[in-house]
């Protein structure tokens, strides 16, 4: 469970929470303030009180008690460094391959008709005197509409890196998400197999790394019956929400790219590839006009 | 063929259609429980289908007949009196079969209560939910509030009826005409909270697909209204049909039947005003994403439901019955109230199905070999067989119910505020 780990902010560090303390009741009574505890929290900085501020930002009994029941939130994000993961994709280097989508079934062993990434291919003449490709992961928008209409709050922006989550052991199966999504990132695991991994066979047996989990499909069973979507390969993150290309901790779209196409980084870091990326070429976003503000950006 | 033999022929119609169809039902839900998902045929691009479409029209249902039963209880329209308590009973009825609807819709049914565990108050589903469970217990309580004294009534007897009502009555014995009189209060109190629920909670439904900025087709400010307006016209379409089939059944109901159709009929050319509102303002904006959808509606596969099934079949010939002389005969009056009531299921289809069926991004449905990964939908035989299951379980419950419960004393008794029946009581 430490991928639903949640930092605090910066004027708090070295302080983590459990994302659910916030949230909701996963056991009620060791949750602390109900209320949104950040905005309660930052309230009373702001009047001076930082001393009880402090106290409430480390969780109080409540923090404890949530330690005590969540020992890996506790130790997971130790820097209080926020992230931005973002995509910075350049459709003239994309050639069309679709290995990102390849590597994608392969890291994340999605079933038939679960794709985290799709490359989707336009053929206008007037326009483009070659076809225009494009890989489309989730874009982890910024307003996300997703989250936003789930009744169980099972799918989540994370507040330390941005990136979008299905909690498989809350989610109802009920697709409202889906259906609110505009780019059609998110997939319904109608429990459907490959024949190389229908139950018998030993590819069956493989599970899915998602969210460090590690769960094997089994009939009934999450994320059976779940809404499923990418999550920048998150579990590749180390234990302070950090990737790494050198080490190959990068997700498998991006680190497959035949031409290099899928840039991945962090849009907080000035310096990293994708913020030089969007400083020095013209970059779009689709469907701005929703106000979504994706972290995936399209270079023309 | 006589008069008597119409109404016996209608009822026995009526229990052979629910024991087929929850005899047929049973395979559909066989085939859900035990394989999951796999059989139904929606996929990730259209990610609801007949199932919604059933749950928004069962709930349609219920708030109509909810709203009318008010009718009577609050706002005291004696011509409706008849079939308040039917209405009342039909509003639970449906309700009950729309709660089921999406039940079987979700991915893990065992986790159904998380909406209550985890609640998430930006989700207007979160809020649909617990706008209806407060409905639901509210109707129960009315309902109960309104058969009470009857209930006691009947306790007293022996035999299998007086032992049910033994139980139902909860131990009340009092059947005086002061605590039919009270009763009659809590009633009145409760089905004045229970309008704003009403509207609250069926205006939620409009407004869940409202809010989707993501489906132009969904997302507009005319929904939640147009949600209201159309249950109130389906369920005062099909209560016209009950009335006609029971208690008493055409011969005794047939003016409040006419005088019910009267106002279906102006409220349903109100619903088409408003409907071809949408359809005129979409067309004329020409955006892309949103005409797509009306496209598909009006000259896509699946044309017929549009044309055939909610315009002349739900909508025209109905009218044309209930606007020309025919419409004065309870008969004719209750059939077009059943085919204004069928066609809703294709006014539900249209709502739920269109909108979806677009791509959002171009090329994501060939980008993917899969059969989830499409924009056509048409439900599995397995969807078709769970719904016509759940419709058969309704038929039955309400016959059953109309049977036994004194939902039907109504007619013959009319409310404990009747002065013959203070009369009785008192002698």
């Amino acid at each position: 469970m430490s991928a639903f780990t949640n930092t605090a902010t910066a004027d708090t560090p070295g302080v983590a929470v459990s994302l659910r303390s916030r949230r909701g009741r996963v056991r009620p009574g060791a949750d602390g303030p109900s209320m949104d505890r950040r905005q309660f929290v930052d309230r009373l900085a702001a009047m001076g009180a930082t001393g009880l501020a402090a106290v409430l930002a480390s969780g109080g009994v409540g923090g404890a008690v949530l330690g005590a029941t969540r020992p890996a939130a506790a130790e997971a994000v130790t820097t209080g460094q926020k992230y931005r993961y973002g995509m910075v994709i350049d459709t003239r280097r994309c050639v069309g391959c679709k290995a990102c989508m390849a590597a994608c079934k392969t890291e994340n062993v999605t079933p038939p008709g679960v794709s985290y990434t799709v490359v989707v291919e336009e053929h206008n003449e007037q326009a483009f005197d070659r076809p225009l490709f494009m890989t489309k992961p989730c874009f982890h928008c910024s307003n996300p509409p997703c989250t936003k209409v789930c009744p169980v709050s099972a799918t989540f922006k994370r507040e330390q890196d941005g990136i979008v989550v299905v909690d498989y052991d809350r989610c109802i199966g009920c697709r409202y998400c889906i259906t609110a999504c505009p780019y059609g990132a998110r997939y319904f695991d109608f429990g459907e197999h490959y024949p190389a991994t229908e139950p018998g066979q030993a590819l069956a047996e493989l599970p899915s790394p998602e969210y460090g989990q590690y769960r094997v499909r089994r009939e009934g069973a999450s994320p059976v019956g779940n809404v499923r979507k990418c999550t920048f390969c998150m579990h590749l993150q180390d234990a302070e929400g950090r990737y790494s290309k050198e080490e190959g901790r990068w997700p498998a779209c991006a680190k497959t790219c035949t031409g290099h196409a899928i840039h991945f980084g962090d849009l907080n870091d000035p310096d990293s590839e994708v913020s030089i990326l969007l400083r020095e070429r013209q970059a779009v976003r689709l469907k701005e006009e929703l106000g979504t503000e994706p972290n995936v950006f399209y270079l023309l | 063929m006589s008069e008597v033999t119409v109404e016996r022929w209608l009822k026995r119609a009526f229990w052979a259609a629910g024991i087929v169809f929850v005899a047929i039902g049973v395979v559909g839900w066989y085939d859900r429980l035990r394989f999951g998902h796999l059989d139904a045929a929606y996929g990730s691009i259209v990610p609801w289908g007949l199932w919604v479409a059933a749950y928004i029209f069962f709930i349609g249902l219920s708030a109509g007949s909810f709203l009318i039963s008010s009718l009577v209880y609050v706002f005291g329209v004696k011509r409706f009196e008849p079939i308040g308590r039917i209405a009342l009973f039909q509003a639970l009825i449906t309700l009950t079969l729309a709660l089921l609807a999406i039940w079987v819709d979700l991915g893990h049914m065992g986790r159904a209560f998380n909406v209550y565990r985890y609640p998430n108050f930006s989700s207007p589903m979160a809020w649909m939910i617990w706008l209806y469970s407060a409905y639901f217990a509210l109707l129960a309580t009315e309902l109960w509030f309104l058969l009470r004294r009857d209930l006691a009534a009947g306790a007293q007897g022996s035999g299998g009826r007086a032992r049910l009502y033994r139980v139902l009555a909860l131990g009340t014995k009092d059947t005086s005409f002061e605590a039919a009189e009270k009763d009659r209060k809590v009633v009145k109190v409760l089905a004045t909270i229970g309008i704003p629920i009403a509207i609250m909670f069926h205006g939620g439904v409009g407004a869940l697909f409202g809010v989707v900025s993501a489906r132009p087709g969904w997302n507009s400010g005319l929904f939640p209204i147009l949600f209201l307006l159309s249950a109130l016209v389906s369920g005062g379409a099909l209560l016209m049909l009950v009335a006609a089939i029971f208690q008493g059944g055409y011969r005794r109901n047939g003016d409040t039947i006419v005088a019910l159709g009267r106002l279906v009929a102006g409220l349903l050319v109100l619903d088409v005003i408003f409907q071809i509102s949408e359809y005129l303002i979409a067309s004329y904006g020409e955006v892309p994403g949103h005409v797509e959808g009306l496209k598909l509606m009006f000259s896509g596969p699946y044309w017929w439901v549009f044309w055939g099934w909610q315009l002349a079949l739900g909508t025209i010939i109905p009218l044309v019955i209930l606007f020309s002389r025919r419409g004065r005969q309870p008969l004719w009056a209750a059939a077009a109230g059943g085919l204004i009531a069928l066609g809703f299921i294709g006014v539900r289809l249209n709502i739920v199905i269109p909108a979806l069926a677009t791509e959002e991004i171009e090329g994501l449905t060939t980008a993917i070999v899969s059969s989830r990964i499409s924009t056509d939908y048409f439900p599995s035989l397995m969807e078709w067989l769970v719904v016509v299951g759940i419709a058969g379980l309704g038929l039955l419950l309400f016959g059953l119910g109309e049977s036994l419960l004194p939902v039907d004393r109504a007619a013959e008794q009319a409310g404990p505020a009747d002065t013959a029946e203070v009369d009785h009581v008192r002698v």
